[in-house]
Parts: structure tokens; C-alpha cells; sequence
């Protein structure tokens, strides 16, 4: 199932491969998630293994943003369980990149900076990291330059820069091609794939099945907050097992 | 009439003789105002971004008071604060009563509630885009606080100025608690007060133009901040 690309970790120096104790695989048990009388999630039994492509698919409001929230530990369940690598705890080694780039008013570099004090990590380790992911999406030369006044696509470049340098075990991404150009969508893509091939499982929601072809190894199918169908790409593009998926398919 | 062009006139002279008295008028002024902004400023912008951030019992109903006590008469506060710092008073014994540490003090009353208040909007604001982001990172409250109120630091100018604004213009309170003492405790708003009792308009208004030209002087360049700011942060 798991499918590497051909690049990546060639760069630089051995990147911290996940150590343990380790924060996967993510495991759902009967997960629900409620908000006043809207059920956003029922019933969610799935698991996350490392070093995996996973895409969430579905329609608007299928619950792909909430269940990223959960499985980040950004949202707590109404009912069921998460664990994390056999712990009830959230682990720290993740990071998300949102639709829209939340960078602070300071330098790109200072952004990465920022979260990389947060993960405990300083000084010539925390130059070196920023250097290295500056550099792994193209933005070094702006590397001082305020990340606010950048354009969209350099954006969330810098936000992938900054999930990069934390060296996570697992990255989420929410829709994050959603308000980028083709280009910018396609250099977003490139990092995506380069982030997995250092060893770093991805979970992503798009609504963007073109994309969910290029990047997953495994597709989950959301319907109505429900799990509909979970399978390989593949098997999901070519023969979906459900009606549901069939529909969703036929329908974009 | 002629008032407005003789305190014109009036004006134009004593900023142009450097006349010492009115000097040491203003320069009180923006001493007391100054001090109270900047202690205001580091009471006002914790609890704002405290209020924004926090989620504690009674965090609603500090809002609403917050807001409330932007409107706070300086009389009222003058009094209350003349009350505390009175011989007879809880806070008697330092003497402060008549000198301009009072006058501070009650500016400092004043002026927190606006700083805070404001401040706690702004901050809020910004929460909402940034909480989903910070908690992702592993940020605490305390350090989303303190994130937060750097990143909002263009727009929190605007909010130091509308506090030292409303201390600077007040007359009420530093009248009370400073008692208008000639060479020690009087401030432009006091004279003013004082003068147009006396019936010498053309000087009082002189006075008001010189404390609109202060209080003009230093929004345009707070505006000024923000907007090199916006086009060079985003």
C-alpha cells in the first residue's frame, strides 16, 4: 500500500526519523462529534498508520475538516475514543496547515522560529531547520521578508515550511489548495509529496478529486458525517464499493 | 467678536516666547497623562488579552462592566480617589493628596477600563482567526495572550492614544485630587477651567488650541504608524 516517491531525504542530513514513543498509529473507535443538535460526526471507526497517504473526500459539510480537528486533538469527541499510538493523550509530533495560512506579523523565518520555540527547539538547531525548510519550498530569498505581505501561494508555502521544520510524524492539511491558482496549487502538491517521503504520514481533506488521485494511497470517503468507504485510491477511482461513492464520483 | 483670533494670537506668542510658566503647564500635563497612559497601558493590555483569551466563569459579565466603565465621569473617579488619599482617608498616610502622583493615580482609574476594554476587542478579533493555528502549535493560553497582543501592536497604538486622549482632555478628576495649585499641580485643562472663570478667554483658548494641536499631533502620527505598518507587516 505504501507508495514512496522516487525524491526527498536526499537533501541535507538524515532528518529525525519518528522516535518513539510514538503518536501512531491513530486509532478512531466509534467516534461522534456534536454541536448543539447537528451530529457532525457518527460512529467513525478508522486508523491512521504511519508513514500513509490518507485523502478525505465527501461533500461540503461531510465532516472531512472536523475529523481532521479530532485526530489533531483540536476538537474533543462527543462520544468514542481517539488513541494515539496506544495513548488516550494528543501527542505533540503533529502539525496542521490550514485552507488559509495563518502566518503571524513577522518575518517568514520568524514564523517558523516561532513554532519551532514552541516544539522546544532553539538556537543553531532551530537555524538550521529553518534554513532547510525555507529552502525545501523555494522562499529562502524571502526568508526576511514579512510573511503577511506575501502572495496566497507563498503562504502557505511558508505555512508548509513551518509544519516541515517540526519534522512531524503526521501532517494534517485542510483543503489547502482551495483558494490557490493552478500553479501555486501544483508547487503545494510538490511539498506535500517531498513531506511523506521524509517519513512524515499525511492526512488531507480536499474536495478536489483530481488532487486525491495525484496524492493518495488511500482514500476516505465521508458522507453525511459517517464513514461511507474506506480503500485504496485506486480501488476507490475505479471500482467504489459503495453506492454513495459511486454517486459522489458520477456527481463531480 | 475677536476672541478666536486674539487667542490665536495669545497662543501663537507663548509658543513663540517659550514663555516658562505655560511651558511648565504643559509640560505637567503630558508628564501626568504620559505616566498614567503607560501604567494603564501595562494594567489595561494583559487584562484585555487576558478577557479575549481566558476562558473563565465571569469572563462575560467583566466585558460588559469593562465596557460600562469606559463611560466612568472623571468626577466621580476624582472624588473616589480624593476619598482614598484624604488625611483621613485608607491611603492618607503617603501624603499624596495635592501632587501630581495623585493626579496620576486618577488618570490611571480612568483611562484603564478604555485600554482594556478596547484592547480586549481587538485581541479577541485576532483570536478568532489565529486560536486554531496557535493551539496546533502547542501554545499555551498565556503565550497565545502575549503572541497576540505583538502581533495586534499597530492597532493596540490606536488604543494607547484613546486613553491618553481621554486623560489629557479630562478636567474633573486631576482638579479634584490635584487642587489646581499654581506651579505644582496645575495642568492645561485646569488652567483653562481656571482662566475662563477669571473671564481671561483669549489665554484659555490659547490653551485649548496648544492641547488640540498635542492631541492632533500625536493621532496623525499614531495613524501614520498603522498605515506604514499595514503596507509593510500586512
Amino acid at each position: 500500500m505504501q507508495v514512496r516517491t522516487p525524491r526527498g531525504n536526499g537533501r541535507g542530513r538524515a532528518l529525525d526519523e519518528p522516535v518513539a514513543p510514538t503518536g501512531l498509529p491513530i486509532v478512531c473507535a466509534t467516534v461522534g462529534v456534536r454541536r448543539g443538535t447537528t451530529q457532525l460526526l457518527a460512529d467513525i471507526s478508522t486508523t491512521f498508520a504511519a508513514r500513509t497517504r490518507t485523502v478525505i473526500v465527501g461533500a461540503n459539510g461531510a465532516g472531512k475538516s472536523t475529523l481532521l480537528r479530532v485526530l489533531h486533538g483540536l476538537v474533543i469527541p462527543s462520544s468514542g475514543s481517539v488513541m494515539w499510538g496506544g495513548r488516550a493523550q494528543h501527542p505533540k509530533r503533529q502539525a496542521m496547515v490550514f485552507q488559509r495560512p495563518v502566518l503571524l506579523r513577522r518575518s517568514a523565518a520568524a514564523n517558523i522560529r516561532y513554532a519551532l520555540d514552541l516544539a522546544g527547539i532553539h538556537g543553531a538547531e532551530a537555524d538550521a531547520r529553518i534554513r532547510e525548510a525555507l529552502a525545501e519550498v523555494g522562499l529562502l530569498p524571502l526568508a526576511d521578508r514579512p510573511a503577511r505581505v506575501l502572495s496566497g501561494g507563498e503562504q502557505q508555502r511558508v505555512a508548509l515550511a513551518r509544519a516541515w521544520a517540526l519534522a512531524p510524524e503526521v501532517l494534517f492539511l485542510d483543503e489547502p489548495t482551495a483558494s490557490l491558482d493552478p500553479a501555486a496549487t501544483r508547487a503545494v502538491e510538490h511539498i506535500i509529496r517531498d513531506i511523506h517521503a521524509r517519513g512524515t504520514a499525511i492526512v488531507m481533506a480536499s474536495h478536489n478529486l483530481a488532487q486525491a488521485r495525484r496524492l493518495a494511497d488511500d482514500i476516505l470517503f465521508l458522507h453525511d458525517g459517517r464513514l461511507a468507504e474506506r480503500t485504496s485510491s485506486s480501488t476507490f477511482f475505479s471500482r467504489p464499493a459503495s453506492a454513495l461513492a459511486r454517486a459522489f464520483l458520477d456527481d463531480e | 467678536m475677536n476672541t478666536f483670533t486674539d487667542s490665536f494670537s495669545v497662543a501663537a506668542g507663548l509658543v513663540a516666547h517659550l514663555d516658562p510658566r505655560f511651558l511648565a503647564i504643559v509640560d505637567l500635563s503630558l508628564r501626568v497623562s504620559l505616566a498614567a497612559t503607560v501604567i494603564a497601558a501595562a494594567i489595561g493590555l494583559p487584562l484585555g488579552a487576558a478577557i479575549a483569551v481566558g476562558r473563565f466563569p465571569g469572563r462575560q459579565a467583566l466585558t460588559i462592566v469593562l465596557n460600562a466603565l469606559m463611560g466612568l465621569p472623571p468626577v466621580v473617579v476624582g472624588l473616589v480617589v480624593y476619598l482614598l488619599l484624604s488625611r483621613a482617608g485608607p491611603l492618607g498616610s503617603f501624603g499624596v493628596l495635592f501632587t501630581p502622583t495623585a493626579m496620576v493615580i486618577a488618570q490611571t482609574i480612568l483611562i484603564v477600563p478604555i485600554i482594556a476594554a478596547l484592547s480586549r476587542q481587538i485581541v479577541s478579533d485576532a483570536w478568532a482567526e489565529y486560536h486554531e493555528q496557535l493551539q496546533s502549535l502547542g501554545a499555551s493560553t498565556m503565550r497565545a495572550a502575549l503572541t497576540l497582543l505583538w502581533d495586534t501592536r499597530y492597532s493596540l497604538i490606536t488604543v494607547l492614544l484613546a486613553g491618553f486622549g481621554r486623560a489629557i482632555a479630562e478636567v474633573g478628576a486631576v482638579m479634584i485630587v490635584g487642587g489646581n495649585i499654581d506651579g505644582v499641580t496645575r495642568v492645561m485643562t485646569t488652567t483653562i477651567a481656571l482662566e475662563t472663570s477669571k473671564g481671561d478667554l483669549p489665554l484659555a483658548l490659547a490653551l485649548g488650541v496648544v492641547l488640540v494641536t498635542i492631541v492632533l499631533t500625536l493621532n496623525a502620527g499614531a495613524h501614520a504608524t498603522r498605515e506604514w505598518a499595514r503596507a509593510r507587516f500586512g
